[in-house]
């Protein structure tokens, strides 16, 4: 399994500019693309993403896997471009004007590179489902919510209802709202809400589920059940969560990235980050010196 | 996968014949602009000359002119400009800067959002019951004068309050920090920042005012006058005379209307000359706004 | 009290505060000035408290002129009578013939504004670029800047000749062509108002349908028009308002023989077209002809305040859901 993997980490001495040493990343077995580490299966694979918000750059050359069926969390000060990262995977800055990527993110298994003019976004949109920074259920019904994306598909009749009910399931809300089901969403609570947006996303069955700081509007109950819910997910959805917590991306995460300023200085498994970061930015960062 | 295709096929198709849609009823509102303004212009332009801007209204159509018409006009927006003007600003300054939040501001307001709402012509009858008969004004220049500045007050109001407002707190604050008076702050500071705000809003009050022609058909303005007001200035002692306040009156969309209601095409042509006077008036008003309002969101940013 | 003067002020303001540092003389002086600006403060508050003036003297005129004429003639014979003829030697006085007529030609315009108002909204907001939004909005919005007699002109001597074309048989005044023009003109209040209203939806929920895999149709139509829904339902309000309250493009292209018809392609009065007629005669101040307006300008201030009253709560709507 995984655990034969010892950490193996190449510090590659950095030939650039020794001004810039401290925001050099540190490549380690995992930041080699192609080659999956034991037991994990690549899901997708970020390579050389820049992007652009007119002429800011707000990613430099970002590179990274992230595993089928694990959860990935992606951690840095605010600021860094974490929020930019996810939102390229459904597209999102394709809403707003003067927005550019550069680079590919491949996903697999059919090595579709998302970020390809030629990709149709909506097709990336339907396959991967997100979940935002605060709750943003749509003004309609419980039922409609969750019914939104299964509709678009041209879901309909009992195969809906079963649909929408397996999703409430899965986002453990189905017990709290079956006999609500054509009450406004506004009427649930803000940690209802949030788990309703996880059922909206999980209906459609997407291959990986973006989380943006899905707690951080949240008090510490409502926190404590989404977090359970994102680990039951895990083994139906690969997962990238954005998270300003350090100890959230502990409790959750199988792997994390660490950006800064829009660069990637570490990625490990989350247990080895946490304990021997190999930079020492991951290390004043976790250790709260700075963020 | 091929579900998805055809899913995403389909979506494209539905924004593209979306767009077109919008683009087409857009087109659709800014042709029947072009195309009014086009008529006029077609049907009027020949007829305007200084001729027509200098004869009075006549029974042989090539041989009227708005004379009357503008200076009527000229004379009632002048009544309804100090009328609304002054009225509507300290309205605005009173409910944005010194009314508490009680009943009585409750009532003004509701009162004031209802004035905004009323038709036209209400305004007509309401002055044709109390300024006309009532006080005894008659058909004259002050009573439409003053039953336009009401219509229009609500304008003049409302774009008062939403300039006072945009203006932020820290301005009211740094100057009663200085020792200024509620008054000095409102007059040194506020007035002068609102001051764009307000100009479009009483551009726009005018220009609406320009335009109306029920109300002042309904308190009986008359629809042939072969006179022009009184002076305002006299050779002899006291100089100054305000019985042109007392005269009778037409205005420019009521002799338009005039023309227009008459069977003989000649008479539409004078219509369109005077329409096309009228609209270019109004539309270069609210231009100016635009105009101001765009420089505005420019050069203030807060 | 002495050692702490407190200039009254709304809540929200800075309360200026004197301290006991303040000298006597200082005291005085604010004293002064609050009692100097009292004037200021009572001649703002009786431009504020006109507008109550106003709206007491249009309910007053009408219901005190209406009064005199209800004397006249029973409510109930205003409210059914299918004649309404005062000026003739027979007269008779039911009011339904004009609410005919404002209730078509308001339909007409309706069925115009609506539709393509909303569509328009829709595009402008969800569609075009910001560039395209903030160029058309304005230039629109002219289009209820042009006086309305100018419309009845475009509606007498443009729309109706354009009509005929299409419809041989159609009379010069017509209900049809004036509608159709009254539309075009209250376009700007849907589109505009119902626009600020999507302007307002945030942008969260639509990144959450588009998310979802939503086109920009979907989302514009399943879930920024319902969030939008108050907003959208109040800018219909004020068009039906606006059109039952026009007057000119009726009175000048419609016609004004009251007639108590559900054809468009006739000519009627409208409510408003009755009052401009009966003006543009000379009738004796106090005769029933005289009072009949009023009668008729009751029952369409009425008919408008019940809309302002719906539009008024659906704005307060509008603005508790964001
Ligand atoms: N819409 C935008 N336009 C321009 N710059 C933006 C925009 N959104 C974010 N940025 C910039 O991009 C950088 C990264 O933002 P973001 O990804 O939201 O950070 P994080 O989520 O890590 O806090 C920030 O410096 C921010 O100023
Ligand atoms: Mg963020």
């Amino acid at each position: 399994m995984a655990d034969k993997l010892s950490r193996a980490t190449l510090v590659k001495p950095s030939s650039r500019m020794a001004a810039k040493a401290h925001l050099e990343p540190v490549e380690n077995l995992f930041m080699n693309p192609e080659a999956a580490p034991a037991g994990h299966v690549c899901k997708a694979s970020v390579r050389n993403l820049n992007f652009f918000y007119g002429n800011n750059q707000v990613l430099k050359s970002v590179s990274l896997d992230f595993y089928q069926n694990r959860v990935t969390a992606l951690i840095g000060p605010s600021g860094c471009g974490k929020t930019t990262l996810l939102r390229c995977f459904n597209r999102m800055h394709d809403l707003y004007p003067h927005t550019r990527y550069e680079g590919e993110i491949i996903l697999y298994p059919d090595g579709i590179n998302i970020i390809h003019p030629d990709t149709n976004p909506l097709e990336m949109r339907l396959r991967i489902g997100m979940v935002f920074q605060k709750p943003n259920p749509f003004p309609k019904s419980i039922f409609e919510n969750v019914a939104f994306g299964l509709r678009l598909r041209g879901v309909r009749g009992s195969l809906l209802q079963d649909k929408v009910e397996a999703a409430l399931n899965a986002a453990a809300l189905w017990e709290e709202t079956k006999d609500r089901l054509r009450e406004s969403a506004y009427k649930l609570s803000g940690g209802q809400q949030q788990r309703l947006c996880i059922a909206r996303a999980l209906a459609a069955d997407p291959e990986i589920l973006l989380f943006d700081e899905p707690t951080s509007a949240l008090d510490p109950v409502a926190t404590a059940r989404i977090e359970e819910l994102i680990i039951s997910l895990k083994s139906r959805v690969t997962i990238i969560i954005v998270t300003h917590n350090m100890q959230q991306a502990g409790r959750l995460s199988d792997f994390t990235g660490f950006l800064y300023l829009g660069e990637l200085i570490e990625f490990d498994r989350t247990a080895t980050m946490f304990t021997t970061p190999a930079h020492p930015m991951t290390q004043d960062y976790l250790t709260g010196r700075f963020g | 996968m091929r579900e998805m295709d055809s899913y995403i096929a389909r979506s494209l198709w539905q924004d593209r014949m979306f767009a077109c849609l919008g683009v087409l009823c857009t087109v659709f509102g800014l042709a029947a602009l072009c195309a009014l303004l086009v008529k006029l212009a077609l049907d009027g332009a020949s007829r305007i000359d200084w001729q027509f801007f200098f004869s009075y209204p006549s029974r042989h159509a090539s041989r009227a002119g708005i004379l009357s018409a503008w200076v009527g006009t000229l004379v009632v927006m002048s009544v309804t400009f100090c009328t609304a003007i002054p009225l509507g600003i300290a309205a605005g300054i009173y409910l944005e800067e010194y009314a508490r939040k009680n009943w009585l501001t409750h009532i003004i307001e509701v009162n004031i959002a209802n004035l905004a709402g009323v038709p036209s012509i209400i305004f007509g009858l309401m002055a044709l019951g109390l300024l006309v008969y009532l006080l005894h004004l008659g058909q004259s220049v002050l009573a439409a004068g003053l039953t336009l500045g009401f219509l229009v007050l609500p304008i003049v109001i409302v774009a008062t309050r939403e300039a006072l407002r945009a203006i932020p707190t820290e301005i009211r604050e740094a100057s009663y920090a200085l020792g200024a008076s509620k008054w000095q702050t409102v007059w040194h500071h506020l007035l002068p920042y609102a001051s764009g705000g307000i100009a479009t809003g009483v551009i726009i009050a005018m220009s609406r005012a320009i335009g109306e022609t029920a109300p002042l058909i309904t308190i009986g303005a008359l629809t042939f006058i072969a006179f022009l007001p009184p002076s305002p200035v006299s050779p002899s002692p006291p100089f100054l005379s305000l019985d042109w306040l007392h005269s009778a009156f037409t205005v420019l969309p009521i002799q338009m209307f005039n023309w227009v209601s008459r069977p003989q095409q000649e008479f539409h042509l004078n219509a369109a000359a005077t329409g096309l006077v009228l609209i270019v008036f109004t539309l270069s008003l609210n231009a100016l706004a635009i105009i101001i309002r765009y420089r505005m969101r420019r050069r203030i940013k807060w | 009290m002495q050692d702490q003067y407190l200039l009254e002020n709304r809540a929200g303001d800075a309360p200026v505060l004197e301290t006991s540092a303040a000298s006597p003389a200082h005291l005085t002086r604010l004293k002064r000035v609050r009692w100097r600006e009292w004037p200021i403060e009572m001649l703002l508050f009786g431009a504020a408290g006109f507008s109550i003036l106003i709206n007491v003297g249009i309910v007053g005129t009408l219901i005190y002129e209406s009064l005199v004429f209800f004397r006249h003639v029973s409510l109930w014979d205003f409210l059914t009578d299918p004649l309404w003829t005062p000026l003739f030697a027979d007269p008779h006085y039911g009011i339904l013939p004009l609410l005919c007529g404002t209730v078509m030609t308001s339909l007409i315009a309706l069925a115009v504004a609506v539709p393509v108002g909303t569509i328009i909204a829709l595009y402008l907001s969800e569609f075009a670029s910001p560039w395209v939004r903030e160029a058309i909005k304005p230039v629109l919005e002219l289009l209820s800047a042009v006086p309305t007699v100018v419309f009845g002109y475009f509606a007498l001597l443009f729309m109706t000749p354009l009509l005929q074309k299409f419809i041989p048989d159609l009379p010069g005044f017509n209900m049809l062509s004036a509608g159709l023009v009254m539309g075009i003109m209250i376009i700007p209040y849907v589109s505009s108002l119902s626009e600020d209203a999507m302007q307002a939806v945030p942008m969260l929920l639509r990144e959450g349908a588009y998310a979802c895999g939503a086109n920009r149709l979907t989302t514009a139509l399943r879930v920024v028009f319902p969030a939008a829904l108050s907003g959208i339902g109040a800018s219909y309000i004020l068009a039906i308002s606006r059109a039952v309250g026009e007057t000119m493009i009726v009175a000048v292209a419609a016609g004004m023989q009251p007639n108590l018809t559900w054809n468009p392609l006739k000519g009627a009065a409208t409510v408003t077209a009755y009052i401009v007629q009966v003006s543009l005669g000379d009738l004796p101040h106090g005769s029933i002809g005289y009072q009949t307006i009023f009668a008729a300008g009751l029952a369409l201030f009425l008919l408008t305040l019940v809309f302002n009253i719906l539009g008024h709560l659906l704005r307060r709507r509008f603005r508790e859901v964001y």
